[in-house]
């Protein structure tokens, strides 16, 4: 028993995290099974749609280890990107596709290279502006909505980089 | 480059225990609360709002599902200042997703985000609202 705290105790928490969520399936199992196997199905389904995304994924973070050094990051999202950083960053954000476990990694190497929390946080405000999902947002909501809604994010994502940065920078 | 793609096999040792667990976490999630939405909403104008930011905070995929749920949550009843917290957050919060952000970008960064974008969805939201009953 002790041995195993002390086991657990090294593991780090990213470890840890994974061994929990085994052992919630693994209670939860004993009380639901039909819930358990039908969320296993589905965690089979996610990890083999994501695949091909991780390959690629890996692809262009060695890319960007290979090629992008500090100093070009921190020229154009970094603490000197000035209005430039600004508008790099509200574009990237509507350009860039696909979930968070994608997009994390990536953002993470741009900090790591010396991009400003600011920068990332407002890349991560405005995925949602899609301009290949407005069509179904019109179809949905109208495309005055559409508009200003799409405003709002714009502005906000300005205002919630600043106050991520100064909230996480103190 | 072999440094390059050492940084990168590094990168996805660190990050894989943690995405296969978020993952594992998601599928629960999910079988948990698909369909259940129209269920949550209560019709009260002040309340609403705030279970329609939970919700989107707690739900995962991609913009359009947020969408297509929302349309089906108007038709429904459910007021357009709950259904638009709900899209905002949907892609902005990722609360099952603040585990893998925290080990990409940090913890405080992680907590802080997804704590200001639940209030700007909320925020977001109400100004969205109003410019448009303003406008109309």
């Amino acid at each position: 028993m002790t041995s195993s705290a002390s086991f657990l105790s090294k593991l780090n928490g990213r470890i840890k995290f994974l061994i929990f969520m085994l052992g919630l399936y693994v209670i939860i199992a004993l009380f639901n099974p039909a819930l358990t196997i039908n969320a296993l199905n589905y965690f089979i389904v996610i990890l083999a749609k994501i695949m091909p995304i991780l390959g690629l994924v890996f692809i262009i973070l060695f890319g960007t280890n290979l090629f992008l050094n500090p100093e070009k990051i921190r020229k154009h999202l970094g603490t000197d990107s000035g209005l430039r950083g600004w508008f790099y960053a509200i574009i990237d954000g509507i350009i860039i596709s696909g979930p968070p476990y994608v997009l994390y990694p990536m953002l993470g190497e741009l900090k790591n290279h010396g991009a400003r929390n600011a920068l990332i946080a407002t890349i991560l405000y405005n995925r949602n502006v899609k301009i290949h999902f407005v069509p179904a947002m019109i179809y949905y909501f109208g495309i005055r909505y559409t508009i200003v809604l799409s405003v709002y994010i714009l502005l906000f994502s300005l205002l919630n980089g600043k106050l991520v940065e100064l909230l996480v920078d103190e | 480059m072999k440094k390059a793609f050492l940084q990168t096999i590094n990168l996805f040792k660190t990050l894989l225990p943690m995405l296969c667990g978020v993952l594992l976490l998601v599928s629960l999630m999910h079988q948990l609360f698909q369909n259940q939405y129209r269920n949550w909403f209560t019709g009260n104008y002040l309340l609403d709002p705030l279970i329609g930011a939970v919700a989107g905070s707690i739900s995962f995929g991609i913009p359009i599902t947020s969408y297509i749920t929302g349309g089906e949550l108007l038709q429904a009843g459910v007021s357009l200042l709950a259904v638009t917290a709900f899209i905002m957050t949907w892609t902005t919060v990722g609360l099952v997703m603040i585990p893998l952000e925290a080990t990409a970008l940090g913890r405080r960064f992680a907590v802080i985000r997804n704590l200001l974008n639940f209030i700007f969805g909320l925020l977001v939201a109400i100004a969205t609202v109003y410019t448009l009953e303003l406008l109309s």
